[in-house]
């Protein structure tokens, strides 16, 4: 497919009114998508290569338990997901309990650098396979949850999610073009932050943008809306580490 | 001042023929403090890495001043043409006389 035609592709979604949701990676510029592949230039990469270090320490270390980290491919496309005492958890919320459950240690806390760069390098493995997210069984009710937030409008300037990332998906927003607003490239390097972020730190960003409460990372609100963006993910590629404005 | 090692990701092809241009790509960590001095802000002195140094074979072949206007975890690109098999040395002087340093080898067949 030619460029000039990718490019179309969300107008084209746009204009016959489908409920197509499409890859981040097809919203991105072609500079930043072309960044995004090639691991020389994309500075996510200086978290991965310290998360795939953390991965060989603690007592015991990650690869004691788990083996080579490519053992983690297709993982991080199954999260979040409900784990066995019924909590939801993403990617960062089980690593956190696999440190505090089996490693004896503190947790590292919700953005911080170590648990960027493992969640960095975990997701990795994970890298163009499909998102496979479960929405039934236990889960049903937290994805109900997630589908309500994502519906209603919120914020001073009171709109739902859907509004840009479903009607006006393609179109632009000051400097940017709008996507479906998915999940899947993160963490992700954001340019505009500098640093690696989760996706968390990128959903508090997009509640400031409306002007509505801003929930607490890893908060009830935020992980009940990421699993929902993960169902509507669901068959898409895992874009993490992605790289984005 | 001793240099220090430095987060980096250096790139270079596995090998190269004698006489080939290669292309080296150099990422590295580094916040690029540019000074906070504005009322009402904690003062935050610059702290950038503000030259880069790279010598092949003892010979340098890219000299770079960074600005405080470069982003933080600068990369940038630069070409060579490749001699002998050695090693590229890179050389971050930062604000403050930190000197940071890292190396790679081209392989030349």
């Amino acid at each position: 497919m030619t460029r000039g035609w990718r490019k179309l592709l969300p107008l084209l979604a746009l204009l016959l009114g489908a409920a197509d949701v499409r890859p981040t990676q097809d919203y991105l510029s072609p500079e930043i998508r072309a960044a995004q592949e090639d691991p020389s230039r994309h500075p996510g990469w200086l978290w991965v290569e310290e998360g795939e270090a953390l991965w060989g320490r603690g007592e015991p270390s990650c690869a004691a338990c788990h083996g080579n980290i490519a053992g983690m491919a297709g993982v991080a496309a199954r999260y979040p997901l409900v784990a066995t005492d019924g909590a939801l958890l993403d990617l960062e919320g089980r690593i956190e309990r696999c440190r505090t459950q089996h490693q004896g240690e503190s947790a590292f806390g919700r953005e911080s650098e170590p648990l960027l760069a493992l969640a960095a390098a975990i997701a990795l493995q994970s890298r163009g396979m499909p998102v496979a997210v479960a929405t039934d069984g236990p889960a049903a009710a937290f994805l109900e949850e997630g589908r309500h937030f994502y519906e209603t409008r919120q914020g001073q300037l009171n709109l739902s999610c859907g509004q840009c990332h479903d009607n006006n998906a393609g179109r632009r927003l000051r400097g940017d073009v709008i996507s479906n607003g998915l999940g899947t490239g993160y963490p992700a390097y954001r340019l505009e932050w500098n640093t690696m972020g989760s996706l968390h730190r990128r959903l508090r960003a997009c509640s400031l943008g409306v002007r509505a409460e801003q929930f607490p990372l890893g908060s009830r609100e935020y992980l009940t809306l990421e699993l929902f963006l993960a169902s509507r993910a669901n068959g898409l590629p895992v874009e993490a580490p992605g790289l984005r404005r | 001042m001793q240099p220090v090692p430095i987060t980096a990701r250096i790139t270079l092809p596995p090998s190269a023929q004698r006489g080939e241009v290669v292309t080296v790509r150099v990422l590295v960590r580094h916040p690029m403090e540019r000074a906070v001095d504005a009322p009402g802000l904690t003062p935050v002195p610059r702290k950038i890495l503000h030259t880069l140094r790279v010598t092949y074979s003892g010979e340098e072949v890219f000299r770079m001043a960074l600005s405080p206007g470069i982003a933080a975890n600068p990369y940038l690109e630069f070409t060579t043409i490749a001699t002998d098999t050695g090693d590229l040395v890179f050389t971050w002087e930062e604000d403050g006389g930190t000197i940071y340093r890292r190396e790679a080898r081209l392989v030349v067949t």
